[in-house]
Order: C-alpha cells, then sequence, then structure tokens
C-alpha cells in the first residue's frame, strides 16, 4: 500500500491526539550531552515514578534530541507549562513529579527567558528537544513528509531546484556553495545513474551540529535527501557518518526503517514513479573523508584519499556516476524551504548569506551547547548574549570558527556581523559551524600549533605540500612553543603557509594553514614573546628557560 | 586467483572452519547484508572490530579471502583509518577527547597526568593489560569539555585528578570499577 497524504494527516492527527490526551508531557534530553550525564538513567526513573503513581494515563515521559543548552544537563522540559529544568538527578524525580500542575521546582529550574533561548531562530533544529527522535509519527505530527509529499505530487524537479535557489541557501559544510545551483548541474548530468550522499563526517573538532541534528530530528536528513533525489533523478542515497557517533547511527538506521515501512523510502514513493532507498555508510576516523571526492573514494570501500577536480562529483562521483554530496544541515534545511517557499527562506539573513546557520558554541563561555541564529547575527550577541559571556574573571581573547580550516577573530571584530562573507574578510571562514571561545588563558601560538599538529597526522599523504608541509610549519611552531625558534623562522612560517595554501590537492592542505595566518596576523605580539623573549603571555607554553619568566616579571 | 593449488585449498578448509565460530558468523552476516561487494570493505572491517575488538592479519586475511579483495588492500584500509585498531584494547580503555573544546579545556594535563601515574602514551596499554589509553578528535561533547570515554561510557568536566582515580580503580582491585 502507498501512503497517500489523507493517511499522512491522518497518522499526524492519531499522534497530536495521544499527545494531547496527556495533561503533562515530560521531556528528557537524550541527545549525546545529556545522555553522558546520564538523563539516559533519568528517564527510566521518571518512567517508573510516573508509573508508581499510577498517572501513566495523564503523564507522558518521552526521550527527546538536544534541547540547547549542553552546559546544564541533563534538562527536562515540562509541556505545556513550558518549565525548564537543569541539572536534574534521580533524586529529583518525585518533587518534579508532585510540582506538575503546581509552581514548579525552584531549585532546578533554569529561566527560560536568558537570551540563550530568546535570541535564536530555529529552523533546522525546530524539533530538536520536541520530538521522539525515534518515532515517526512524532515527526509526521509535526508536519513531516508534507514538503516531500508536495514536492513530489504537486511540482516538477525544476521547481523544486528554482525553489531552492529562490530561497539563497548555500551549503553548510563550510564553502558555502549556492545549493540550487549544485543541484541544477547534478539535474542536468545525462545518466540512468545518480546518487545523493549525505556528508556527516563531521571531522572538525569543536563541532557537533550535524550530530545534535542526526540525533534529534534523523527524519528532516531523511525527508531532505528524499527531495533532492527527487530534483536530481536519483534513485539511491548513502549517508556517509561517522563511526564515532553511536547513537546516531542507530537512530539513523531506525528512521530509515521505520521511512520504509511507512512508505515514504522505497518503491512508488507517494504513489508516484519515484523510488529512492538509503544505506548508512560508516566512517572510520579519517578527517580527510570529509572531503567529498575521498568521501567518495571511502564509500566505495577503499582508501579516502581526494583526487583532483574536475571533474566535480555532479559530472563523475560515485562509481563514476553522477552525484549530489551536501551536508547534514543542508539537507535538514530543505523540507522547511518547500514546505514555506524560497521566499519566505530568503526573507531571513543577510542579502548573501540566507537562513539561519546553526553553531556548536563552546570554550569559555558559560553558556556552551547547541544554537541557531539568523545569518547576519553580530558576533558579540552569539558570545556575551546568547553565550552569557566569559565565565570568572576571564577576558575575551579570541574566538575560533571554521575548525582547523579556520581562524581565530579576535576582540575588534567582536561587532561583526557573522556570515560566509565577513567571516572570509576576517580570514576566517563559516566551516561547519564550530565556534570556539577563548580566553587569556589560551596560548594563541599553542592554538595554532594545536591544529597544524591536527592537520599533519590528518594529512593523506597524497600530495607533497600538504605531507611534507604540514610536518615542517608543525616543527616550526612547536620550536616556538619550547623557546627555542630564532626571528627569521617567521619569515619561513609565512612563506611555508604561503606554498601549502597555494599548491595543497585538496582542502584539507589548502586550508591548513590558515589558523597560523590568522593567528600570526592578529596576535603577533605572542609569536615575538615566544621568540624573542621566550616567554609565554598565557603562561601555556612550557618554554625552555622557565627562569627567564620570573626574570621578567620582576623587571616589569 | 592464481596461486599454488595445495595452498589455497588449505586456507579454503581454514575460512570454512572459521565461517563456523559465532563471531564470524556476525561478520558474514554484515558481508551478506552488503551484497558480497568488495566496497563494503570498512564496514565488514567494523564488523570485525565490532566481534573481535581489534584486526589481526588471519582476520585481514579471512576479510580478503570473502570479498575477493587483496589482502594489501585490506591491509591498506586497516592501517589508514585511525578507528581500526591492530592490537588487542586492554581490558579497559580510556579514550580522552583532543578536541579544540577539550584542548583548551586542560585535556593535556589530563593525558599527562595519566602518563604520570599509569606510564602509559595514548595508543598504548599497561604493561598488565588492564588500561589502554586511546585519543578521539572530537567527541562531539564540547558542551562539557574536558570529556573522556571510560568502557563506552562519556563522562564530561573533567580533571586529571578524577581521571587518574578511575584508572587507579581499574588497575588495583577492579572489583567496583
Amino acid at each position: 500500500m502507498t501512503l497517500m497524504l489523507e493517511e499522512l494527516q491522518h497518522i499526524a492527527r492519531i499522534e497530536k491526539e495521544r499527545q494531547e490526551g496527556f495533561q503533562h508531557r515530560i521531556r528528557v534530553c537524550v541527545a549525546a550531552g545529556c545522555l553522558s550525564c546520564q538523563s539516559g538513567v533519568l528517564k527510566e526513573a521518571l518512567e517508573k515514578e510516573v508509573s508508581r503513581r499510577g498517572m501513566e494515563n495523564w503523564v507522558d515521559v518521552k526521550g527527546v534530541g538536544c534541547l540547547g543548552l549542553c552546559t546544564a544537563g541533563p534538562l527536562v522540559a515540562i509541556e505545556p507549562e513550558g518549565t525548564l529544568y537543569q541539572g536534574v538527578k534521580v533524586s529529583d524525580t518525585g518533587p518534579i513529579i508532585e510540582a506538575l500542575g503546581g509552581s514548579p521546582v525552584v531549585d532546578l529550574q533554569c529561566s527560560t527567558d536568558l537570551a540563550f533561548f530568546s535570541k535564536q531562530h530555529k529552523i533546522v533544529l525546530e524539533n530538536c528537544g520536541k520530538i521522539d527522535p525515534e518515532r515517526i509519527e512524532d515527526y509526521i505530527a509535526e508536519r513531516g513528509y508534507e514538503a516531500l509529499y508536495n514536492a513530489l505530487r504537486g511540482m516538477t524537479p525544476k521547481e523544486v531546484i528554482d525553489e531552492i535557489s529562490k530561497g539563497g541557501l548555500r551549503g553548510r559544510g563550510g564553502a558555502g556553495y549556492p545549493t540550487g545551483l549544485k543541484w541544477t548541474t547534478v539535474s542536468k548530468a545525462v545518466s540512468d545513474t545518480k546518487y545523493v550522499i549525505c556528508n556527516a563526517d563531521e571531522g572538525d573538532p569543536g563541532a557537533f551540529m550535524d550530530r545534535s541534528v542526526l540525533e534529534s530530528d534523523p527524519h528532516r536528513v531523511l525527508e531532505g535527501m528524499a527531495i533532492a533525489a527527487y530534483a536530481v533523478g536519483a534513485n539511491h542515497g548513502f549517508i556517509y557518518v561517522r563511526a564515532e557517533y553511536p547513537l546516531a547511527v542507530k537512530r539513523l538506521r531506525t528512521a530509515i526503517a521505520h521511512a520504509e515501512r511507512m512508505g515514504v523510502l522505497g518503491n512508488n514513493i507517494f504513489n508516484t514513479r519515484f523510488q529512492f532507498d538509503i544505506k548508512v555508510r560508516l566512517g572510520a576516523g579519517a578527517f580527510v573523508c570529509g572531503e567529498e571526492t575521498a568521501l567518495i573514494s571511502s564509500i566505495e570501500g577503499r582508501l579516502g584519499k581526494p583526487r583532483p577536480r574536475p571533474p566535480y562529483p555532479a559530472e563523475s562521483g560515485l562509481w563514476g556516476f553522477p552525484t549530489l554530496i551536501n551536508n547534514v544541515e543542508t539537507f535538514a534545511n530543505i523540507a522547511p524551504i518547500i514546505r514555506n517557499g524560497g521566499a519566505w527562506f530568503a526573507g531571513i539573513g543577510t542579502e548573501k548569506s540566507k537562513g539561519t546557520k546553526v553553531f556548536a558554541l563552546a570554550g569559555r563561555v558559560n553558556h556552551t551547547g547547541l544554537i541557531e541564529v539568523p545569518m547576519g547575527t553580530i558576533l558579540r550577541e552569539i558570545v556575551f548574549d546568547i553565550g552569557g559571556g566569559i565565565p570568572g574573571a576571564g577576558k575575551f581573547k579570541a574566538v575560533q570558527t571554521g575548525g582547523p580550516s579556520g581562524g581565530c577573530i579576535p576582540e575588534q571584530y567582536l561587532d561583526m556581523p557573522v556570515d560566509y562573507e565577513s567571516l572570509a574578510e576576517v580570514g576566517s571562514i563559516m566551516g561547519s559551524g564550530g565556534m570556539i571561545v577563548m580566553d587569556q588563558s589560551s596560548c594563541m601560538v599553542d592554538v595554532a600549533r594545536f591544529f597544524m599538529e591536527f592537520c599533519m597526522s590528518e594529512s593523506c599523504g597524497k600530495c607533497v605540500p600538504c605531507r611534507v608541509g604540514t610536518t615542517q610549519l608543525y616543527n616550526l611552531l612547536n620550536n616556538i612553543t619550547r623557546g627555542s625558534a630564532v626571528p627569521a623562522d617567521l619569515a619561513t612560517i609565512e612563506e611555508l603557509c604561503d606554498l601549502v595554501k597555494n599548491t595543497a590537492l585538496c582542502g584539507l592542505g589548502q586550508t591548513a594553514p590558515n589558523p597560523v595566518l590568522s593567528t600570526l596576523h592578529y596576535f603577533k605580539d605572542e609569536y615575538l614573546a615566544h621568540i624573542e623573549d621566550k616567554y609565554c603571555p598565557a603562561n601555556t607554553c612550557k618554554m625552555k628557560t622557565a627562569t627567564f619568566h620570573c626574570d621578567r616579571a620582576q623587571d616589569g | 586467483m592464481i596461486q599454488a593449488s595445495g595452498e589455497a585449498t588449505q586456507s579454503t578448509e581454514k575460512f570454512a572452519q572459521m565461517a563456523q565460530d559465532r563471531r564470524w558468523r556476525m561478520v558474514n552476516r554484515t558481508i551478506r547484508l552488503n551484497g558480497n561487494q568488495p566496497d563494503a570493505l570498512i564496514e565488514t572491517l567494523h564488523a570485525v572490530q565490532d566481534s573481535f575488538g581489534f584486526l589481526d592479519l588471519e582476520a585481514m586475511e579471512y576479510v580478503a579471502h570473502q570479498l575477493r579483495v587483496p589482502l594489501s588492500r585490506v591491509y591498506a584500509v586497516a592501517t589508514f583509518y585511525h578507528y581500526f585498531a591492530l592490537k588487542p584494547p586492554g581490558e579497559h580503555t580510556c579514550v580522552v577527547c583532543l578536541g579544540t573544546a577539550c584542548y583548551i579545556g586542560g585535556s593535556s594535563a589530563i593525558l599527562e597526568s595519566i602518563h604520570e601515574h599509569a606510564g602509559i602514551h595514548p595508543g598504548e596499554t599497561t604493561e598488565d593489560g588492564k588500561v589502554s589509553l586511546l585519543i578521539a578528535r572530537c567527541l562531539g561533547s564540547c558542551g562539557l569539555a574536558p570529556a573522556a570515554v571510560f568502557d563506552g561510557e562519556v563522562a564530561g568536566k573533567l580533571n586529571p585528578a578524577a581521571v587518574v582515580e578511575k584508572i587507579r580503580r581499574w588497575t588495583s582491585h577492579d572489583s567496583d570499577a
């Protein structure tokens, strides 16, 4: 039996009625962050407590995806009251249940008026923390798969692509290539077989957006992929996901099985001739596999080594067939654009960067967690309002975006809007969305060394500039942090950076010098302090002549 | 396949015998689910590691035989990807996250104190085979930095003393660990 719109709406209605049948709904965050604070045990304890009191018929306990404020986990939200509890322990289950319908437990309450919540604009994360990621009915109740139905039954592939182009969506993997343009290229490629790949190889250290989306709302990604497949004329899809994310893998597999059973994946979807299946492929811990040609090679079961482009995957990708590769967050944006129209999406954000962006805010800020803001939001608002500023007596020093391919943005650019162009102007990149805030306790030379060490060990070794260049750069930076560098080294570093940037084969090598270049540009004094005075201003590096530090302190 | 016929029969027999093992049956299931295709090499190696904890030469030979790919390619893939271990892990494993947030949160101090206490560097196992120390590029638990995984369970907001205490309990009599 093929599913039709009436059935879809019927499922949604039944699910809504089921949920509204409960007087209180307790949502426990069971995304990775809270799970590592034992929220799984907490959920069981709440369920037990509810059944012990015989309240199963009017209190629903459900596990939901990321509620955002990871730092205050485990988080528990009570609906319809709208109360949010933080740092909940198993021993708190009794008081929480007793407080249902009355005044909330004050000690545990987390204010939902915080700028952390009020300044966000949720599109990609709209269902995160709301639905049970392991139940397809819950997704359908939030108008899930309606966009796929509308696309398949009411739009031609070209109209779908036009809508995406009109929305101005750009790839969320980091480079910001216009999604509509990419889809057009794949759709124009002539071939009986085409593939759609979802890049969920989120390898950037300090980034966990894709993980949260996959763990909290996997169906949204499947729906986006199916719409993309219809638009470009593909029948098979792959999700390449990190093996280090076992929970995301499990939930994806569950979601795919449910979607197949429901008939929103498989043959004759919504009684059309369109068929589409999705397979999960596991990564195996190679950062370079986030590069599209390396990723394709890895799906084919080979070494994850990139190859020169062109030909681009849009012409010759997986097994030589035209292939569309987009990032998790890009696919997660598709269903809302089809549902609300490209014009709606284009109304959010800046002139050249449309929509919202999910960031993983971490490091030295009070409120770490997952946030989604409109493109063009001022950096200061993100760090100080949403992030709640620097903890303790710390002073803001820099914010790092784009992981090992990005750069460090210093204080003077705090009033800059966050979009693709502005970030590029100050020597960083949007990247996939990791945003690490640093205070005076972080040594910028050490940070540059840290990223270079990362690139050095993740270089696949295929091209010389990257393999040798990153190692040489690492050695030079290492010398600086040890206090054994000479002033001439800085010129060598700059020269090497330029060489690696311009001659490396793939994005990994081409962007590897970015953290060095940006720290060298904005924090040259720190480099000089290390080299000339053998002194680490942040007191992080263990310099060769430790005594010098004391002498200097006395002098000063 | 060109091979001395006697040797080929011998290894085929050996692989047939191995296939009876319950753990290899799990691996065979993965191979079958992927249609016996050589492109499922990485998936298959994941299955082997899930069953046995690591990949040894015999396992790689078995996979090469089942998927009909050269052993050299199996070895190349197994050594290229960081996730695959070629040595058996210790009784307990501790994976310290070295993502950016954890790094600036002090994960290198954690590694140092583990080295001081247990004498192991990342990638090594204590002499008694009790504890293996590994590093992860990023666990994605940046909100809880610095984080580590102890025998599959993620723990966040750590400090060197807490980690050392955990490992000390593993290395002494680990009845309560």
